[in-house]
Formats: structure tokens, sequence, C-alpha cells
């Protein structure tokens, strides 16, 4: 009796690696599909999106986590298969350099406005 | 002097900012990814709906031909519009068309080319959608037009029509 108790142990311990292993990456899956957009009902993320492309994206984002593809790699499949746009984090290039740049113009003559007013009080 | 000058670029930006929502206003908020960027054809295993046996992408688009994949499903009403479009492609020798049935259930699917006709050489089973993702589809139906050198140069969002036919037979002339 207290040998079978031993062994249940044992092999409840054994799937502990696999459950925690698999936690994992859910928690990449979902990490992904929350930074991915979903085209048919363009409000929402693929994560909270039950619509068939959506179910479909969850379904090859799984696979490629599965086979080993990093998360960057799959950002790219999804930006080279449907452009910048599917991610809701957007790089930097061409299109998107006013959007990045902007707020850093905006603050820094915002910043020179208010030390040249400073200045100006102080004399 | 000042303050005349002031106002200018005050007034010079409200314009600027006017004038942009203005034009923003008859965008349409609905994104449309790219659709004429070249791409290679993915490579993927399917199973034949109609051979019922595993096909890989290699063995589907070995032919010096140009290739039309059209993403179909017996559910999806303008498919049954475009389809007497895709028999007329049918006949024409240096083309051949790949159905690739989206998730479908398969009796259904065999009754629709049984009533409507067969314009593909041959018909995938994609039936849980990952097969048009890797084709970089989001809907159903849509038609991708494959070169010689295996490339994806043209991409058809919803049924295609008449001039799309016409499009297509010239670039194969």
């Amino acid at each position: 009796m207290k040998i079978s108790k031993i062994i249940l142990v044992i092999i409840l311990f054994m799937g502990f690696p696999q459950l925690k292993s698999e936690e994992k990456t859910d928690e990449l899956k979902n990490k992904i599909l929350k930074n991915v957009r979903c085209l048919i009902c363009q409000g929402q993320s693929v994560y909270d999106s039950e619509s068939d492309f959506a179910l479909s994206i969850k379904l090859v984002v799984k696979k490629k986590i599965n086979d080993g593809v990093s998360e960057e790699q799959i950002y790219r499949f999804l930006r080279e298969k449907y452009g910048d746009w599917i991610i809701y984090d957007p790089k930097l290039n061409k299109n998107t350099y006013i959007l990045w740049l902007l707020p850093l113009l905006l603050f820094l003559l915002g910043g020179a406005i208010i030390y040249r007013n400073l200045i100006i009080k102080k004399n | 002097m000042k303050n005349k000058l002031k106002l200018f670029i005050i007034f010079t930006f409200l314009s600027f900012c006017f004038i942009i929502f203005y034009k923003g206003l008859n965008n349409s908020n609905t994104y449309t990814p790219k659709i004429n960027d070249k791409r290679n054809i993915p490579t993927f295993k399917a199973k034949d709906l109609i051979l019922n046996i595993n096909i890989n992408s290699k063995k589907v688009f070995e032919e010096n031909s140009f290739y039309i994949v059209n993403i179909w499903a017996s559910w999806c009403v303008p498919c049954r519009k475009e389809h007497p479009l895709l028999m007329e492609l049918s006949k024409n020798q240096s083309i051949k068309l790949i159905g690739l049935n989206y998730k479908d259930k398969l009796n259904n699917a065999r009754k629709f080319i049984n009533e409507f006709g067969n314009p593909y050489s041959q018909i995938l089973i994609d039936d849980d959608g990952t097969l048009a993702i890797e084709f970089g589809a989001y809907g159903v139906p849509e038609t991708f037009f494959i070169d010689k050198n295996k490339m994806i140069i043209k991409k058809f969002v919803g049924p295609i029509n008449q001039k799309i036919v016409d499009e297509i037979k010239l670039i194969i002339k």
C-alpha cells in the first residue's frame, strides 16, 4: 500500500515539468495573440476575437510555437502575409518614422520653450 | 508685429489640422492588406478532396505553368457567383486551377462540385483554415495568381468578376 502511494506521488511529480512547459507555451501564445490585430473584427485583438480568421491564426501561432519558431519570427511571418498593420506594435520604418519621431520632437520643442521662458524670467 | 506672427502661426497650424482631419473623414477605416506584393508560395502538406491522398506543395505546383489558387467553400454564397467564371478559366490550357476547400463539410464540398462542375485540377482540404493563413488569406472567397517562377503575383479578395478574368487572360498571353 505504502509503495503504491510512493509510486503515485512519483508519477504525479514526473508530469509536473511537462505542465510547466505547457504553461510557458500558453503564456507566449497569449502574449503574441494579444499583440496581433484581427482583420475581420478590426477593433479587437486575435486573442479577444472568435472570428474564423482569428481561430485559424490562433492555431497557426500555437503550431509555430510548438515547432520552436521564435516570437520575432512569428511576427515577421504575419507581417509578410498581412502587412505591418496586423501587429499592434509598429516597427520603425519609412512609413512609421513620423509616428515614432513626432512625440520626441514635440517633447524637445516643449522643453526648449520652457527653458527659454525660464531664462527670460531669470533675466 | 509679434502678436500678428503668433496669430498667423496658430491659424496656419489649426488650418493644417482641419485639412488633415477633413481629408481623413473620407478615408475608409477598414484595413485591407496589400494585394500586389510578390511573395513565394508557402510550403505545405494537405489532403486531396477527390483522391483522398496526402500531397505536398512541391507536387501541387510541379508543372511549368501559371496557377490559380482559389479559396472556396460550399457554404460561401459569393463562391457560387464566381464559379461559372472559374469554369471558363479552367478551359484555358496554360493555367491550372487549384481549389482550397476552406472549413467545409467534405460531403457538402463534393456535392457542390458535382452540382456546379469541377474547374480545379486539384482540390486541397483546409479544414481548420491554417492553409489559407499560410497563403495570406483572411476570408473566403480569395484568389491568388501564381506565375511560372512560382511567385504569388496577384491576390483578389472577394469573388472574381469578368474584369479580373480578362486581366488574368491578358497576363497569360
